[in-house]
């Protein structure tokens, strides 16, 4: 069934024919089940936190469990332990009704208490409160509003907000990936390209194609994706709005169009071009005015850019000394590459922390390709993943944390693991595979 | 009286499930955006400076020659290698022959890796396979105009698995024959 264009047949038929046609859609959503998380490690003593369930608004609140929601995030980044709602002493919603020993004997440092109401305007409003169990204080108070589909962001808010108070560190819940999904048996798969929250829920398909879809790329504001599709049997770089699916090609030039990276401003497009000859080499395209200049010359494969925070340089691998390495040049003319890896046969694929305090890799461990870090001052090198054939790191916009792929058996997954080291968690689809995670900005 | 009330709570629980999914789909808005011809290269490939093959003409794939050794497509490579050797010389020289005596006959070389390392980096890689085919090709009389190259890397595997068995058949350059050019068509078709 086709929507269609026309406006001013209000009638009943056209009214059903949306209903099943969203329906349908419902249903077809409903099938691409969100990723399954699994916590792989974590630190050794959890901060106890009690979530209790937030006083409910219905209808407008959709039904969402709110708690439910901000526990799942916080014990999924591995450094909180949730208390079981049968475990609970009450059920308070306000902070004054929190009676500390009570939740201290139940063994909760802190409680978590909420309430949702719906607005004039019909939205919903989330108002929660965060108190220390042992002294009573209220560590943070709070409002959110939004309509009730944004409700699952502003449960993600909240998340953020404990995070922050009780860590130190900016939460990154409400924030989001872009994947790849991989479906069918080789050599007949379809590639869908994936928007879904950080913790793989509210899943929204950018694009599908029955070739490869690879390398996506959040723009600085969140806006839009770059991405590679093969749709026309060769490779071409696009940008995407992701709200509306507006896009726009802007490279199919010959040969490679590959592994788009957009400056901190969001105006330029590093990308790697290969040409007729299939000499890879790294180009930055001007958005605005389409100028394409230059950035690396050389014989050997120089791909995978990646900028500098400040954007006055460029981190790219090349295998110029023989095998895959690290490289970073000067976005100014005549700027000449400087080796930044010197460990091992195989770094690539650098990402750097939005501090500039660590370049992630893909690192060639023994026989396993491992996800890794390199202190950018000291040049110290740890590697965080364990597994056989690792790849893609993305760091999180806080720093803490980095999304990249794995193969679990036969499956491809995606998992995170801090930069610590000391938490992780993976990220299964519940069928198909998952590949090429790129974690988004902050929302604003 | 009972029974009304349930059902009209039946009704209500219908109702709010039909408004969830509504809303469900409101907040997912799935898009698909359909693949564009082959057409949709042409825009923003201006200033790449280089005359490619890969631009113009119709990509559309044929069944090209079939006897013998020109019915053998694909030239397998060692690991981290785009060295040709074994059966891949012979296979290559056959539809070398074959390109330089059948001057509209177009070939498009896809060129692969097997799943281990960085995706990026394996197109790079599988750029290399299919160029040492294309310059292979070249020195055995086939025309620039009759070859283009694209390089999927690891993101099209040609069999499933993840050992050394499965890998080995994955690191490849497929010949693919494409419909032939029309008589009198220039042998380079230019950018546009």
């Amino acid at each position: 069934m086709q929507p269609t264009r026309e406006s001013h047949s209000h009638s009943w038929h056209r009214s059903a024919r949306l209903l099943a046609l969203a329906l349908s859609l419902g249903a077809a959503a409903a099938a691409r089940a969100d990723l399954k998380i699994e916590i792989t490690s974590g630190v050794r003593d959890p901060v106890p936190i009690a979530i209790v369930p937030f006083a409910p608004s219905a209808p407008a609140d959709g039904g969402l469990d709110v708690a439910g929601v901000v526990q799942h995030d916080l014990e999924g980044s591995g450094r909180f332990k949730g208390l079981p709602r049968e475990r609970m002493p009450a059920t308070p919603t306000q902070a004054d009704q929190v009676v500390g020993a009570a939740w201290k004997g139940a063994g909760s440092d802190y409680v978590v208490v909420g309430r949702l109401s719906t607005l004039a305007n019909g939205s919903v409003a989330v108002d929660f409160d965060l108190v220390n169990a042992l002294t009573g204080a209220k560590l943070a108070t709070q409002r959110f509003v939004g309509s009730t589909s944004a409700l699952r962001n502003a449960a993600h808010r909240v998340s953020d907000v404990i995070y922050q108070k009780i860590t130190g560190v900016r939460g990154a819940f409400a924030t989001r990936i872009a994947y790849v999904e991989v479906d069918g048996t080789p050599p007949n798969q379809r590639y869908r390209l994936i928007v879904a929250d950080a913790d793989g829920a509210n899943q929204h398909l950018v694009l599908e194609s029955q070739r490869p879809l690879m390398s996506p790329a959040w723009s600085p504001d969140g806006l839009w994706l770059a991405y590679v599709s093969f749709e026309t049997k060769h490779s071409a770089v696009y940008v995407q709005l992701v709200r509306t699916g507006e896009r726009r090609q802007v490279s199919a030039r010959a040969g490679v169009n590959g592994a788009p990276a957009w400056s901190p401003d969001g105006h330029k497009l590093a990308l790697t071009l290969a040409g007729t000859n299939g000499n890879l080499d790294i180009y930055v395209l001007d958005l605005d005015t389409q100028t394409l200049s230059k950035l690396t010359d050389d014989p050997a494969i120089d791909t995978e850019p990646a900028w500098a925070a400040d954007g006055r340089s460029v981190y790219f691998t090349s295998d110029r000394a023989g095998s895959p390495q690290i490289y970073q040049i000067g976005v100014q003319p005549g700027a000449r590459p400087k080796r930044i890896t010197f460990g091992g046969t195989y770094n690539a694929r650098p990402r750097m922390s939005p501090d500039g305090s660590l370049l992630a890799m893909v690192t060639l461990d023994g026989s396993n390709y491992r996800i890794a870090v390199q202190d950018t001052a000291s040049g110290a090198v740890r590697i965080l993943s364990h597994g056989r054939l690792d790849e893609s790191p993305s760091f999180a916009p806080n720093g803490a944390t980095l999304i990249y792929s794995e193969r679990d058996g036969n499956r491809g997954a995606l998992a995170t693991v801090s930069t610590d080291g000391l938490t992780g968690l993976r990220l299964n689809a519940t069928e198909g595979e998952v590949q090429d995670p790129a974690w988004g900005p902050f929302g604003p | 009286m009972s029974e009304q009330v349930s059902m009209r709570r039946m009704m209500m629980v219908l109702l709010v499930a039909a408004a969830l999914s509504l809303g469900a789909c409101a907040s997912k808005k799935p898009k698909f955006v359909p693949a564009p011809g082959p057409n949709a290269a042409d825009t923003g490939a201006q200033g790449s400076g280089a005359n490619g093959a890969n631009a113009g003409g119709a990509d559309e794939e044929s069944e090209g020659p079939q006897g013998g050794m020109l019915a053998t497509r694909l030239v397998y490579f060692d690991f981290d290698s785009s060295e040709i050797k074994g059966q891949g010389t012979d296979v290559v020289g056959a539809h070398a022959k074959y390109l330089a005596s059948h001057g509209s006959a177009r070939v498009r070389l896809e060129g692969h890796t097997d799943e281990r390392g960085s995706r990026e980096y394996n197109i790079g890689l599988g750029e290399r396979r299919a160029q040492a085919v294309r310059r292979a090709l070249l020195l055995q009389g086939a025309s620039e105009g009759q070859i283009s190259t694209v390089s999927y890397g690891e993101e099209r595997p040609a069999v499933p698995g993840h050992d050394e068995a499965a890998w080995a058949k994955n690191r490849r350059v497929e010949i693919v024959y494409l419909t032939p050019m029309p008589a009198g068509a220039p042998a380079a078709a230019p950018k546009q």
